[in-house]
């Protein structure tokens, strides 16, 4: 067991849901696999997913929907198996 | 009335080039910021400065409540909005004229039939002016569609009403095709958007996207000839010339005047743009909008034709009648603008906002640029990534090509990434040397260089 973190490419504001009345990406507990989808970061305006690069279970976010986040910034723990 | 103080309700480059119109017509300036933009050009160069919230352009640049506050505060008699953000609010235009003072654009009245698609189509059509041939409305039978699409011409396309942005539709060549195709594209739009209803549409092989500048006081209207804005990457405009290379001057007066007569039918006042779609096979053009503010692209048009279209936005908002006769509307060679934009063309577009260390901007016969970087300036990630608008114009398109490439050279902008490189190849790509592309092309030129996949979406 390890913990891994996802860390933001870029600078901007870090969103948890694909729109705002939708459901979140991707829930704390839930398994995620390598390639999907944890969230958006909004940057001029632009929208780039962030992507889980390793398999497993989400133990928890670090950030909250749209806070302000830094590149290189840890936004969520994915524990490996 | 005569404007005296003028607020720019705006940041970035265009902010900057309405002060400095302003300037140039002897009025005071207002700058507004957000708290991202303390040391932005803008501030530093106007006469009265105005703190407006925090950096979210919700909180700030498209607060009413706070740019009302400001303008008052600040003793402006005008205000200015530029694009994006309010500049197409018919509600906001009215709140400013409603407190006494002067929107410097069209009446909210306006601003609001054009900003309604079928109130706009509709009005065209009244004026006389083509639009894209369709269904008059929803359709709901296979036999009505095909009756309808003998009508419209072939291919057609099967549109969802609640659809948008590309979503929800698809191609008929045929009648049957169409019969096969209608009863999917209902079932298509009820999973897709909770609504079955489907309407028609020609569908235009290739299209170019031309747009029609005009000027009107509210009584008389000009247009400034057309501009090419086909060169786009996901709807967005990434090059434009003007005039556009595709079109005979029998075309270009036949747009020109039909753009005229829908400004006047509508007593149009302020510098409006008509955007029309343009079939390379058929030559035949449609209207699709009207964009009723002064838009990115405009200093091509100041190039061609030497009129300074925001100052002539102000005067007219100001109560003076149109300088111009049509005829004194003369267009002169060619020009060029490339938008030098904060993002990377090797990664995907991926935006680079941040400190810009050192900054050299091009200069020389026929060059202009439209920007607010100094060296020091640190481009924040809340807005547009539009750095600066490099312009150059000449006495044709081919040494207008050349000039433009020469001065892409001397552009050096040092600490964050740019489309300067996209520029520069375009510059040198045959196919947009003989001018022989449509709306997809710029997508499918880039797609043969880098075939990565998308990762970033715009919403």
């Amino acid at each position: 067991m390890a913990h891994h973190e996802v860390l933001s490419p870029l600078p901007g504001t870090f969103y948890r849901r694909p729109a705002p009345d939708a459901d979140v990406f991707a829930k704390e507990g839930a398994t995620v696999k390598a390639g999907d989808v944890i969230g958006l970061v909004e940057v001029m305006k632009q929208f780039s997913e962030v992507q889980a690069d390793v398999g497993g279970k989400v133990v928890r976010f670090l950030v909250e929907n749209e806070d302000a986040v830094e590149p290189g910034q840890p936004l969520v723990v994915i524990e490996t198996a | 009335m005569p404007i005296r103080r003028l607020l720019v309700a705006n940041r970035g480059e265009i902010a900057v080039r309405v002060l400095r119109a302003a300037r140039e017509l002897g009025l005071q300036t207002v700058a507004v910021h957000s708290d991202a933009d303390r040391e932005s050009l803008a501030v530093k160069m106007a006469d009265i400065v105005v703190p407006i919230g925090p950096p979210q352009a919700a909180k700030s640049y498209l607060n009413v409540d706070a740019l009302m506050k400001a303008a008052l505060d600040s003793g402006a008699d005008a205000v200015h909005p530029g694009y994006g953000f309010l500049s197409e609010n018919a509600a906001f235009a009215e709140k400013v004229e409603a407190a006494g003072l002067t929107f410097v654009g069209p009446t909210p009245e306006a601003i609001r039939i054009m900003g309604n698609k079928s109130l706009a189509r509709a009005t065209a059509a009244k004026a006389g002016v083509p639009c894209v041939p369709g269904s008059d409305g929803v359709v709901d039978s296979v036999d009505q569609a095909v009756d309808c699409a003998g009508k419209i011409g072939w291919p057609i396309m099967i549109k969802a009403s609640a659809g948008g942005g590309g979503r929800g539709i698809r191609v008929a060549h045929n009648a049957d095709e169409l019969r096969s195709q209608m009863t999917t594209a209902q079932a298509e739009a009820q999973a897709a958007f909770g609504d079955k209803s489907v309407y028609l549409e020609r569908f235009i092989r290739r299209a170019r996207h031309v747009e029609v500048q005009v000027l009107g006081d509210g009584r008389n209207a000009v247009h400034c000839f057309e501009r090419e804005c086909s060169l786009q990457r996901r709807r967005q405009k990434i090059l434009e010339e003007a005039p556009s290379p595709a079109l005979s001057a029998q075309t270009r007066t036949r747009l020109c005047e039909s753009a005229v007569q829908l400004a006047k039918s509508v007593g149009y006042r302020g510098a409006g743009t008509l955007e029309y779609l343009y079939d390379d096979e058929s030559r035949e053009f449609f209207f699709i909008e009207m964009n009723t503010r002064i838009q990115v692209e405009h200093p091509i048009t100041e190039m061609i034709t030497g009129v300074d279209l925001v100052r002539e936005m102000i005067r007219i908002a100001g109560g003076e009648p149109l300088r111009f006769k049509q005829s004194d509307i003369v267009m002169r060679g060619a020009a060029i603008e490339c938008r030098i934009n904060a993002e990377d063309p090797e990664k995907n577009f991926m935006p680079s906002p941040g400190k810009v260390h050192e900054v050299i901007l091009p200069g020389g016969p026929g060059v202009r640029v439209d920007s607010m970087l100094y060296p020091g300036y640190t481009v924040p990630p809340w807005y547009d990534s539009l750095l600066a608008k490099l312009v150059v114009h000449a006495e044709d398109r081919p040494s207008a090509i050349a000039r433009m490439r020469r001065a892409l050279r001397e552009l050096h902008i040092d600490g964050v990434k740019t489309t300067r490189g996209l520029h520069l190849r375009l510059m040198d790509d045959p196919r947009f040397q003989a001018a022989d592309f449509d709306t997809n092309a710029l997508e499918g030129w880039l797609a043969e260089r880098a075939p990565a996949p998308a990762t970033t979406t715009s919403p």
